[in-house]
């Protein structure tokens, strides 16, 4: 009897020794990724939900007529959208030479430099943007396309040169060194073979800026506000004056299918498969 | 068909010298290996050649033109590299075409060239293959081709084949030593692999701290090292520290004749297959206790421990019946003695029978 339970414990420690992680991600994952996003999706179409009913009572696209046909929200996706394109393309521009600089170059402060673009993401956000507002308000930068396109750009640094410079740092030098032996410019062994190399990383990198940027709240709000109004921010009082989830809920299902092509588009790309292949000998 | 010259070539980085002043002559059609341990400059050396690295001072000439002004890209030397050679994301036919396309070359001489240079190396059929369906030493000869490809004046190869195992790299060698004879072109082969170096090259350019020690035929690298470095690095060498009264260095129980009269201390070097095992009671002999014996397959390796000179590698016929412990006597027929400041001196000393068969128990 004895050995019986022990055996058996000693078989569950076991098992949980082995699975005992996999097990744990499982749960986390159920606890605050799937259950949220279920959540969500059952609100975009609940007609009524009360407490202790543990699904809607009440179906209906009542909701859905009734956020998509708001003016205001119909006004700002252009603005969004555009403002994302926008931001996202000059970052890519500012931060891929940059990242590369960091890869490629020694030079004196290049810690520094790269830390730097973590404290500013560790400094509270309001905080910041509350300085940036009295700055901007002195340059008339409030309330214009270009201010909130500064304030975001500011918004996407660290991920777009913190990503791009490990990516780029994983290009063996052999391999642009080989480039510029058989005779191609600097400019060429860039755009033919350390950007095809690193075009994972950065395109993953690229397509979380356009994302994180579209969904950008507080720099958009405090600056942009009420001239330039994008998607969050009309969300906001939507979600915060009214206890109506379902315009919330509505409204992040739309905005989540973008995100869902994007990355179901890069998942293809990337299991394309040689341009994560093929490094070693 | 090219010739090279290194002039008081020079490399700094930071306080690290990595090169200091190198002048070296490489003939048409030669091939010549860089040899020496790592870390001694003979990559950075290379690397200026090819134009990854801008020379600290001195000049490169090709063809007795300076070069050392030209950017990378424009230099007529081709580069095959250790490791990381082919670019992943290029079928194997784009990698060796990339150089021709940048050339503008017409898509059906790009296509004969690419196929003459895979048909070079020995793989006809494989520029449809990504890189990494190829093994290592597959890869190695892609990189090869597309080095020669593009015809270049100096091939350079820094250790290309190190990372591959042993029997591979014996065949690589030979193989590119069959194409570099075939397509005459000046080579430079960077290698810290003795073996390599000896039965590659023309001429061997042996290297320690970032300075040429020696710069000969590889023959004479081995027979008449010019400094006690080359003595060391070069096959197996027994260096025996003594102190030199005169024309005489005693030596244990036997005193060396030197041509030249010095006083002071010396190093003498002597191969192991310079010294004659003799019966135990010879008196021209250091006597001496068998240590260890290791097995090399058509010969033995003996470590013999002498008094007051040291253990000695000794090499012994299998025919020659030994044990460990046993007690033999050593002749040696031939030494070279180093000093510092002084050219070394080989020194023959007559032959003596070596030991007959039945000596030995
Ligand atoms: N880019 C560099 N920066 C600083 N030091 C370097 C650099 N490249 C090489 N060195 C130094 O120069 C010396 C020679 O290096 P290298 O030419 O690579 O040697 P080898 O190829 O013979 O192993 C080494 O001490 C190395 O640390
Ligand atoms: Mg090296």
């Amino acid at each position: 009897m004895t050995t019986l339970t022990l055996s058996m414990r000693d078989r569950l420690k076991r098992y949980a020794a082995r699975e005992g992680f996999g097990l744990f991600a499982l749960i986390f994952l159920i606890i605050f990724i799937v259950l949220p996003i279920l959540t969500v999706l059952l609100w975009g179409f609940a007609i009524r939900w009360r407490f202790p009913a543990v699904i809607p009572t009440e179906w209906g696209f009542d909701f859905w007529q009734e956020t998509l046909s708001r003016a205001d929200l119909r006004r700002a996706f252009p603005n969004s959208i555009v403002l994302s394109i926008s931001v996202t393309l000059l970052s890519m521009v500012i931060c891929l030479p940059a990242s590369y600089a960091f890869a490629r170059m020694n030079f004196r402060g290049k810690q520094f430099f790269l830390l730097s673009f973590l404290f500013t993401n560790a400094f509270p956000r309001l905080g910041l943007y509350v300085a940036i507002a009295i700055i901007f308000f002195r340059l008339g930068l409030v309330g214009t396309f270009a201010g909130v396109v500064i304030v975001q750009l500011l918004n996407t640094l660290l991920l777009m040169i913190w990503i791009p410079t490990a990516a780029f740092q994983g290009v063996e030098r052999s391999l642009e060194e080989a480039a510029l032996d058989v005779g191609a410019s600097r400019l060429r062994v860039f755009m033919q073979i350390t950007l095809p190399l690193v075009f994972p990383a950065v395109f993953a990198a690229v397509l979380l800026t356009f994302v994180n940027t579209f969904y950008e709240t507080y720099g958009a709000l405090l600056i942009g506000a009420p001239n330039v109004l994008t998607i969050p921010v009309i969300m906001f009082p939507l979600i915060n004056n009214q206890p109506i989830p379902q315009y919330g809920a509505i409204l992040s299902l739309v905005l989540f299918a973008p995100s869902v092509v994007l990355l179901l588009f890069a998942n293809r790309l990337l299991r394309g498969g040689y341009l994560t292949a093929g490094f070693g000998v | 068909m090219s010739t090279l010259s290194l002039k008081q070539l020079r490399k700094q980085f930071g306080d690290v010298t990595a090169v200091h002043e190198i002048n070296l002559e490489v003939g048409d059609g030669e091939f010549l290996c860089i040899l020496g341990p790592s870390g001694c400059g003979k990559s950075t050396a290379l690397r200026m050649i090819a134009g990854f690295e801008e020379p600290t001072s001195g000049d490169i000439l090709i063809d007795g033109q300076s070069v050392v002004t030209m950017a990378a890209n424009h230099r007529p030397t081709a580069m095959v590299f250790q490791k990381y050679t082919l670019w992943p994301h290029m079928k194997v036919y784009d990698n060796i075409a990339f150089g021709l396309k940048l050339r503008g070359l017409a898509r059906t001489e790009i296509d004969r060239k690419v196929n003459e240079a895979l048909e070079l190396v020995g793989l006809p059929d494989y520029g449809k293959r990504m890189p990494n369906q190829l093994s290592g030493g597959e890869q190695q000869r892609i990189a090869l081709a597309r080095a020669l490809v593009l015809e270049p004046k100096i091939l350079l190869l820094d250790e290309p084949f190190s990372n591959l195992d042993a029997l591979l790299r014996v065949r690589l060698r030979e193989e590119l030593r069959r194409i570099q004879r075939r397509v005459k072109i000046t080579a430079i082969f960077v290698t810290h692999d003795q073996e390599e170096a000896l039965s590659l090259a023309d001429r061997i350019a042996v290297m320690s701290k970032g300075r040429v020690e020696q710069l000969d035929v590889p023959s004479r690298i081995y027979d008449q090292p010019a400094t006690l470095f080359v003595a060391d690095f070069i096959g197996v060498m027994n260096l025996i520290p003594a102190q030199q009264n005169g024309a005489t260095i005693d030596l244990g129980a036997l005193r060396l004749e030197s041509p030249t009269r010095v006083n002071g201390t010396v190093t003498v070097a002597i191969r192991p297959e310079d010294i004659a095992i003799v019966g135990e009671s010879d008196v021209d002999a250091w006597g001496g206790e068998v240590e260890q014996i290791i097995d090399l397959g058509h010969y033995r390796k003996l470590l013999v421990k002498v008094p007051s000179v040291g253990t000695l590698k000794v090499y012994a016929p299998k025919a020659l019946d030994l044990r460990e412990n046993q007690l033999i006597g050593l002749n040696p027929s031939r030494f070279t003695i180093f000093r510092d400041g002084a050219a070394p001196i080989e020194v023959k000393r007559e032959a003596v029978a070596p030991l007959e068969m039945s000596v030995a128990v």
